[in-house]
């Protein structure tokens, strides 16, 4: 088996909104994709219906080899399931939650009780263990709602936002996981709005907006797909930033822009690296100490912005402040 | 080679899923049931309150200006009726209980693992049997306290107990499928409620069915509720047993056939 998941034309509409408009996806085994796209683009649909919850109203998917409908028996087998929300139970202790997922596995009581507490010390819980869920801080939470997903030993996991809302140093411990998990052999589904996410963790991104796939590809690729690298240059002294711009304008053609938010820095797009011999030439010649100076890929944002014609974080807000609830 | 079971890992080998593992997935999520009471003994207290007080008020509002009946006579004829009409108040717990789980997420995970589609809701469904007989049992303690008397004997009392439950565990699928239709737990109290009033209060469980005018008579005679309260009365305080206990179970298995394949069909279905 070389695809872990594979979705062909996939579509799901509730009522007269289409939230998946055939999506085509592979995951390769062993493998991390990236399902990047803002809110209400059809992440979680989409995720929802190769983890057996929502049935397709048009095209397939078969994961771990089988069929989403037809054996939707045996793709639960084989795969584990973080979704946005915290599927614990919070009246539970947190052994108690996966004791009770252990055994809905049909694993003995006692290799059970042995699993969760294992799983409890993996994920720095074990002090917690014996406290109900609902002390739990966010980042608690969603650890143990990691756990859960990994009492089957998954061969095929999605996490559906599992970094949203977390503080940055719980979202670190997330993505250490996720990249433990992947040096196991687990194949990963991950959907994400944040950029950086997708770009540490994920072996191949796709890029899905209103219910499509827009581009597909590894970082590097989608990059450079949207072309252009930028020539960052920070002169030591600001004194001399006009000097700097005036040099940068000779070798290039295009006179750099200070950052908005940073105007000690001159950033300018070049179509190569050609222009950086140059540009450091010509710095040295006229010794102005530089401290930063580097020609870089796009980033993602910027490839997300070019690709859907608006950037994460404006449609983010924009959805956060239309819906109250939860997108499901 | 024999390492390739071990290879499998933790995975479940798959297996039709048959009555047994469906009825050991419920034991387990029941399981789940009792200790979310023993956690939130709050759960209870609707439950166990809820009796007190209609007893209280129906006995000492009505009891005395009931014709041909003092107060102590009212409490032996009301009681085993409200029996009925609280186990009947105490299983919407069911439904309300299945659509917080589904508003929580929990249910994405069940329905995401390779267990019986039913367990989740007969899980459920099982460990509400425990709300039930507290209810029960606080009831009775009640009213054995203001005067009420078993005029049978012990083995027929608890027979009575034995098809109230029954009865319960039907109309519960009822609140489950409505739990899993409606938007919020508030909802399915609000349904309940209109489900619950003419049922309970349009029947023989406060007054005799001879003072009423024929239209609504006709509903009581057919309200499955009538049936049960007979059956009640018969088991508590003497009087034919046989044919209400037949209407009134052949009413349970008529709800249950009816309304728990549509509640487990329902069940994969949420969005």
């Amino acid at each position: 088996m070389t695809y872990a998941i594979q979705a062909e034309g996939l579509v799901k509409r509730f009522g007269k909104t289409t939230a998946v408009d055939g999506v085509d996806l592979t995951v390769q085994s062993g493998t991390v994709l990236g399902l990047l796209g803002p809110n209400g683009a059809g992440k979680t649909t989409v995720v929802r219906m190769l983890a057996t919850l929502l049935r397709p109203d048009a095209g397939h998917a078969a994961v771990g080899g089988f069929d989403v409908v037809k054996d939707a028996d045996r793709v639960r087998t084989m795969i584990g399931l973080t979704g946005q929300y915290a599927a614990v139970d919070e009246d539970l202790t947190g052994f108690e939650n996966l004791l009770m997922i252990g055994r809905l596995l049909e694993i003995p009581t006692k290799a059970a009780k042995q699993r969760a507490r294992d799983l409890l010390d993996h994920f720095e819980l074990s002090e917690a263990g014996n406290r109900s869920t609902k002390t739990y801080s966010g980042g608690m939470r969603r650890r143990l709602d990691l756990a859960a997903s990994l009492v089957a030993t998954p061969k095929i996991l999605f996490l559906d936002e599992p970094t949203t809302g977390l503080d940055p140093r719980s979202r670190g411990d997330v993505w250490a996981m996720v990249r433990e998990l992947v040096r196991e052999g687990t194949t990963i589904l991950l959907t994400t709005q944040y950029l950086d996410e997708a770009d540490r963790l994920a072996n191949e991104i796709a890029v899905i907006d209103h219910g499509r796939v827009i581009a597909s590809g590894t970082a590097a690729e989608l990059k450079a797909k949207v072309g252009g690298q930028t020539l960052d240059v920070r002169p030591t002294d600001p004194a001399d930033l006009d000097r700097v711009a005036g040099i940068i304008t000779a070798a290039v053609g295009t006179a750099p822009s200070r950052g908005v938010e940073d105007p000690g820095l001159l950033s300018v797009a070049v179509d190569d690296a050609q222009s950086l011999p140059t540009v450091v030439g010509r710095l040295q010649a006229d010794r102005i100490p530089i401290t930063e100076l580097a020609l870089r890929l796009a980033s993602l944002d910027g490839v997300f912005l070019a690709l859907t014609g608006h950037t994460a974080a404006d449609e983010t807000t924009e959805a956060l402040a239309a819906t109250t609830g939860g997108n499901r | 080679m024999t390492t390739t079971a071990a290879a499998v890992g933790g995975s479940t080998p798959v297996r039709r899923i048959g009555p047994l593992r469906s009825a050991r997935h419920a034991r387990t999520l029941a399981w789940r049931a009792l200790v979310r009471i023993r956690r939130n003994p709050e759960q209870l207290l609707d439950v166990t309150l809820q009796p007190i007080i209609f007893t209280t008020l129906f006995v000492f509002l009505f009891g005395g200006a009931l014709a041909g009946m003092n107060r102590h006579q009212y409490l032996q004829y009301v009681l085993p009726g409200i029996m009925v009409q609280t186990i009947i108040f105490a299983s919407v717990g069911t439904g309300i209980g299945l659509n917080t789980d589904i508003a929580k997420g929990i249910f994405d995970r069940f329905r995401s693992m390779p267990i019986a589609r039913s367990a989740p809701l007969s899980g459920a469904i099982l460990g509400d049997m425990f709300r039930y007989v507290a209810s029960f049992a606080v009831l009775f303690a009640y009213g054995s306290l203001l005067g009420f008397r078993v005029q049978t004997n012990v083995g027929l009392a608890l027979a009575g107990v034995a098809v109230l439950i029954a009865f319960a565990f039907s109309l519960c699928w009822i609140w489950a499928l409505l739990g899993l239709h409606v938007s919020s737990p508030q909802s399915v109290q609000g349904f309940g409620f209109i489900i619950m009033f003419p049922l309970t209060f349009g029947s023989n469980v406060f007054v005799t069915t001879g003072t009423l005018p024929g239209w609504l008579q006709a509903w009581v005679t057919v309200n499955p509720v009538t049936a049960l309260t007979n059956a009640m009365r018969g088991f508590y305080l003497g009087g034919p047993i046989a044919t209400p206990v037949w209407h009134a179970l052949a009413w349970a298995a008529g709800i249950a056939v009816v309304f728990a394949p549509l509640a487990v069909r329902r069940y994969p279905r949420i969005a």
